[in-house]
């Protein structure tokens, strides 16, 4: 581990968390694997939400998003 | 009437930020003797409620002569690998280079980096390619190994490796921004690391 005050790594010098590291390097390796693996692993990873906006107190109309992870 | 619970209840808890290591935990489960009695103070009707010290279950405690063998739970978020495994030796690719971990190692907390986690059992050798995670090894020869994603070795596509590889030292050199260079970066050592996995 880097010692205390040492160089930081090289996406942390970037701006980005650990978590969108690991994420990003998560879905390198999802995408590398052979073909019903690859499948099963993309459909785990899907994520589904409705979202929407809450203006003056009243909720806007809600996007529903259903994506594979894109990065 | 109950005002001074909020000070009372908040002395446990000073108490414990005074604790030492975990592995200096007593063996055998305690209730919170002073909870309970500043609890009966304030309120004597009332059953105190359990505190989360209750709930712990005791760690191990480290024994005195060396383990035969390392106990291992392999963790992914949506599975258990390998739930308290003993084996003899795994093999973990830390951010500081491939550690093996034998029974008896000393207390560590390791990063890891894409990389081949194998786990030797007799002559059984099992490896999976790790994208990133932790690796936790306790002083009782327990090893916790968390990963955010790991298959075995033999899942990986050389093929898709290949282009993945070549894609993104493209992007590595045309890459303008920091965040795009990081990008980039990170894709070239997953793919270079997966290559190494292949053929090593």
């Amino acid at each position: 581990m880097a010692s205390a005050g040492g160089a930081a790594p090289f996406w942390r010098a970037a701006g980005m968390t650990y978590i969108t590291y690991s994420n990003i390097c998560a879905n390198l390796v999802r995408n590398c694997l052979k073909e019903p693996f690859k499948a099963e692993a993309i459909s785990r990873e899907r994520v589904h939400f409705s979202l929407s906006k809450w203006v003056d107190g009243k909720p806007e109309k809600p996007t529903v998003r259903s994506d594979p992870t894109e990065h | 009437m109950f005002r001074r619970a909020t000070t009372l209840l908040r002395r446990p808890l000073i108490g414990a930020t005074s604790r030492r290591f975990s592995t200096d935990l007593p063996a055998a489960a305690v209730e919170d003797s002073s909870f309970v009695e500043a609890w009966k103070k304030v309120s004597p009707n009332v059953d105190p409620p359990k505190t989360p010290l209750a709930y712990m279950k005791p760690r191990p405690a480290t024994p005195s002569s060396l383990p035969s063998k390392l106990t291992v739970n392999f963790v992914l978020p949506y599975a258990s690998e390998l739930s308290a495994k003993e084996v003899d030796m795994v093999i973990v690719p830390a951010t500081t280079g491939q550690m093996g971990v034998l029974p008896g190692h000393v207390a560590t907390i390791a990063e890891l980096k894409p990389g081949v986690l194998s786990v030797h059992e007799g002559n059984d050798v099992t490896k999976y390619f790790v994208s990133s995670g932790f690796a936790f090894i306790h002083a009782n020869s327990v090893a916790d190994i968390i990963a955010v994603e790991a298959v075995p070795v033999d899942r990986i596509d050389a093929n898709l490796v290949q282009k993945g590889l070549q894609d993104f030292t493209q992007k590595l050199n045309s890459a303008t921004t920091d965040l795009e260079k990081a990008e980039a970066q990170i894709g070239v050592d997953v793919h270079s690391a997966l290559n190494s996995a292949l053929t090593g």
